[in-house]
Formats: C-alpha cells, sequence, structure tokens
C-alpha cells in the first residue's frame, strides 16, 4: 500500500487530524513518522489529534510515538479510538479522548444505552486523573483531591472520596454518591453542588443524594 | 559493572529536589560508589551551583547529545570527591534541546562505568520532566510537608502510574518537628495517607542547607548535622540497608528539657 493510503490529514480548528488506516500499528506508525520527515516544515510546532480507528494501543506504544512526535516539535493532544483499550491508555497518559465537549443530545442517548451498565476502576484515582462514564461508576480505592469522576449514574466509591465528583451527570436527580470517607472537594448530582462540611471526629460510611432539590448527606448503614 | 539510574522529581518547585540530589551524590560517593549527576534543568541550572562546580563548566549535556564533545569531556570531577561527577545543563538552551531517547542513551552508555546515575528532574510536568524519568530505574519524589507540594506529588505519582513506572519513593524535606507536634504543620503520616508509598527518607529542616548550599558544599559530608545525616541515610537506603528513621522528635529542644527534668 503507498504511503498516502496509510493516513489522511486534515486541519481541524484545533491544528491538525490525522486518521490512520485500519493497517497492523507498526506499519501506520512508520507511515506518520516517514510523512512527517518528508514535510518537517509543515508539521512543526503542530498540535495533532490522531485517530486511531480500532487499534488497541497500550502505554508503551503510545507514549513511544507521543515522545517521537515531541522530538519533531509535534504536541500530541488528542487520540479518538473505538477501543476501549486504547481510550484508557490515551486517558492514562493525560491525552485528550474527543475533539469537543459532548453536547448534551448525544450524552442522552449515551444514557439510554448505559443506563444499568457500571465502570469497574480497582485503583486510587490521583490528582489529575479523570473518569468519565454515562453509567454508574464503581471504584475500589481512593478519589484524591484534583482527581474527578463524572458518571451518568451514580458513584460509589470503596474508600476514600477527597477529589471532584459528579454523580447524575446528565440530569439524573436520583443518582446517588456514597463512599466510605465521603470528604470531596466538591460533590454534584444532576445540577446541584455541594461542598462537604468540615469532618468531626471518626469518618463513617455515608450517601449523598438530592432531597427536596438540595443535597443531602447521611449515615450509609445496611437496611 | 550496570549503575541504576535514579530520578529526582517533585512536580512543584522549590521543595529541594538539586539539594536532595547533591546530598545524595556527595553520600554515595563518600561511601566509595561511582556516581554522575545529570541536571535535568536545561535553561535553569542549578546543580552546579550547589555543588560548588560552577566555574569549571566547558561541555554540557547539549554538547553531549549534539556529538560536539565525549560524555566524558562534559563529566566535571567534584573537588572533594574523586570518585563523583556532574553532567551540568545547558543555561543557554532549553528542555527541547534534549529528547527522552537521548537521555535512554546517554544513562545507558553511563551505566558501563558508574554504580549510580542521578537525575535532577526540574519542576513541572512537561518535557523537562519527561527527560528525566524516560531512563529511570528508580524514581524519588521530594515533597514537603505542605498541602500544596503533597497536592503535586500525587500528580506525579499518578504520571508515573501512567506510564507504567516502578512504584516510587518518597523524601518528605523540610520537616520542622516542633511545628508538627504543635499541629501547625502536616507530619509524615498525614503525607503517608495521601500519597501511600514507600517513605524513603525524612529530611528535618535545618539552617545549615542553606549556608551549605551557598557554600557550593553539600551537607551531607558534615557528619554533626541532622540534615546531612538524614540525606546519608537515604543515601545507604537506596544502596539496599536497613536504616531506621531518624528520631526527630527528641530533638526539639522542649523534649530534651523534658526529658532532663524527668532524669533527676
Amino acid at each position: 500500500m503507498s504511503n498516502s493510503g496509510l493516513l489522511q490529514i486534515k486541519g481541524i480548528r484545533d491544528g491538525l487530524m490525522v486518521t490512520l488506516a485500519d493497517a497492523a500499528w507498526p506499519v501506520v506508525r512508520t507511515a506518520l513518522l516517514n510523512r512527517i520527515e518528508e514535510q518537517p516544515g509543515f508539521f512543526q510546532g503542530a498540535r495533532l489529534a490522531l485517530d486511531v480507528g480500532n487499534q488497541v494501543l497500550h502505554v508503551a506504544e503510545l507514549s513511544e510515538l507521543r515522545d517521537k512526535l515531541s522530538e519533531n516539535g509535534i504536541t500530541l493532544w488528542a487520540v479518538i479510538s473505538n477501543s476501549p483499550t486504547t481510550e484508557t491508555t490515551s486517558q492514562n497518559l493525560g491525552l485528550a479522548t474527543r475533539l469537543h465537549k459532548p453536547r448534551p443530545q448525544e450524552m442522552q442517548t449515551a444514557r439510554g444505552i448505559d443506563d444499568e451498565a457500571a465502570m469497574w476502576v480497582s485503583k486510587t484515582l490521583r490528582s489529575g486523573t479523570r473518569i468519565e462514564f454515562a453509567g454508574h461508576i464503581v471504584i475500589f480505592g481512593d478519589v484524591n483531591p484534583g482527581a474527578e469522576v463524572i458518571a451518568g449514574g451514580s458513584v460509589i466509591v470503596w474508600g476514600r472520596l477527597r477529589g471532584v465528583v459528579h454523580a447524575g451527570a446528565q440530569g439524573n436527580a436520583d443518582a446517588v454518591v456514597c463512599a466510605l470517607d465521603l470528604s470531596p472537594t466538591q460533590l454534584r448530582i444532576a445540577g446541584e453542588i455541594a461542598v462537604a462540611p468540615r469532618r468531626e471526629g471518626k469518618p463513617q460510611p455515608e450517601i449523598a443524594r438530592m432531597k427536596n432539590g438540595r443535597l443531602h448527606a447521611e449515615a450509609w448503614t445496611p437496611g | 559493572m550496570t549503575g541504576k539510574v535514579v530520578t529526582i522529581t517533585s512536580g512543584k518547585g522549590g521543595v529541594g529536589k538539586t539539594t536532595t540530589v547533591a546530598n545524595i551524590a556527595v553520600a554515595l560517593a563518600a561511601d566509595g560508589k561511582k556516581v554522575v549527576c545529570i541536571d535535568g534543568d536545561i535553561g535553569l541550572r542549578n546543580l552546579d551551583v550547589i555543588m560548588g562546580l560552577e566555574n569549571r563548566i566547558v561541555y554540557d549535556i547539549v554538547d553531549v547529545v549534539e556529538g560536539r564533545c565525549r560524555t566524558r569531556q562534559a563529566m566535571i570531577r567534584d573537588k572533594r570527591m574523586p570518585e563523583l561527577f556532574l553532567i551540568p545543563a545547558a543555561q543557554t538552551r532549553d528542555k527541547n534541546a534534549v529528547s527522552p531517547s537521548d537521555m535512554i542513551r546517554l544513562c545507558d552508555e553511563l551505566r558501563q562505568e558508574m554504580d549510580w546515575i542521578l537525575i535532577d528532574s526540574p519542576a513541572g510536568i512537561e518535557r523537562g520532566f519527561r527527560n528525566s524519568i524516560a531512563a529511570a530505574d528508580k524514581v524519588l519524589i521530594v515533597t514537603n510537608p505542605e498541602m500544596s507540594a503533597v497536592r503535586d506529588a500525587d500528580r506525579v505519582i499518578g504520571l508515573l502510574e501512567a506510564e507504567e513506572k516502578a512504584a516510587p519513593s518518597l523524601i518528605v524535606n523540610r520537616l520542622n518537628p516542633t511545628m508538627v507536634k504543635r499541629g501547625d504543620m502536616l507530619g509524615v503520616d498525614d503525607v503517608y495517607d495521601l500519597l501511600r508509598i514507600e517513605v524513603i527518607g525524612i529530611v528535618p529542616e535545618d539552617e545549615n542547607v542553606i549556608v551549605a548550599s551557598n557554600r557550593g558544599a553539600p551537607l551531607a559530608i558534615e557528619a554533626k548535622s541532622r540534615a546531612g545525616q538524614a540525606f546519608r541515610n537515604i543515601a545507604r537506603r537506596l544502596n539496599g540497608e536497613q536504616v531506621p528513621f531518624l528520631d526527630l522528635e527528641a530533638h526539639s529542644l522542649w523534649d530534651r528539657i523534658a526529658r532532663l527534668a524527668g532524669r533527676k
């Protein structure tokens, strides 16, 4: 296949958009780097969004490409992918996975599909991590200050919740947030925002929900 | 011989990365190890000043990477320790003059003849930081017992996890035991509570650190200094020794008075 068949380049509002063909990763990767070598002036200083299609990419591959691009003066800022693994990799590396913030109506359709789906996260979310999911999110670990959790449904944290959490992000006022230690920097459910009051004494499991249009936290006990 | 590459980083600036690098390097070299420090802060170099080697710079890391000199020529031998070297940063260039793969190549070369390669990372999480961690076998995160420094450390740990690096270790620098006791400063437990990574060093606040830095003679050579002792202990722990943490509490003035009173 000729070089030009392997990738498509177009200008978008945020810089350059490169769409890679569905070939083996080393092939498309080399094609991209060759193209950059051919026209260094064109790419110098560019902000690049990469559509990798169905490629399943891990940290090693994506960070290697990012460093290679950065050596050529190109900033890789977004990776668009159909693969959940690649999306997770990109998020881990702090790359965007969408070109624009999703419009409300797009999120509405997502909500219909994922109403009962949940995302399982079994690690501590450190500052700078952002997790977004249209359904529920369950976190087995802490959410540190500076981390953000945004769910279409409810959020359950089996650990300490100290970052920013938004449940019912598409307007679902029935969503709840619970944590073993509920001390978020900021807690949002649907359109309401609250700040956790200063804790006195030992933390206990709590659940926050919307009651009469206001956010309300209470002890999270069985029964 | 295969040397180990250790990167010292922090996210936030001004927490004592460069001082830590200089002191650990001196402590390792005093133990008879071959050590080279690399200043990763291209454009804002400091390590040469703290080590007192500023006036001996002829070639720097960018010269090595761009092939204007051999690696050996850019390695400045320390005044006091024959087995301690510094590869200085370039002051007139910026972070983009070096790439992560340049750092990996340079460190692989240095590994052949050195026991320890210590890299002083610049503050921040951009290019300079990525250059500094590219070759690291081990990352040490320096933080101060302050909320803002701890937050930045958390962010950096998250980035290292994303890059699938081995779990970093923590150095809590500039701890003031008296303030911790009064409840005016975060304690090591509070810092650990958020970051949850192995603590490899606790360095007490010590005026002499600044004096030593200005003189260009790292403190770790001085037997008496508490901070110097803490840095030497970190070096020993890096070598795999089990060293108990200093009992900082007992050395606050009031404790000593209370002890004396109690003994009578």
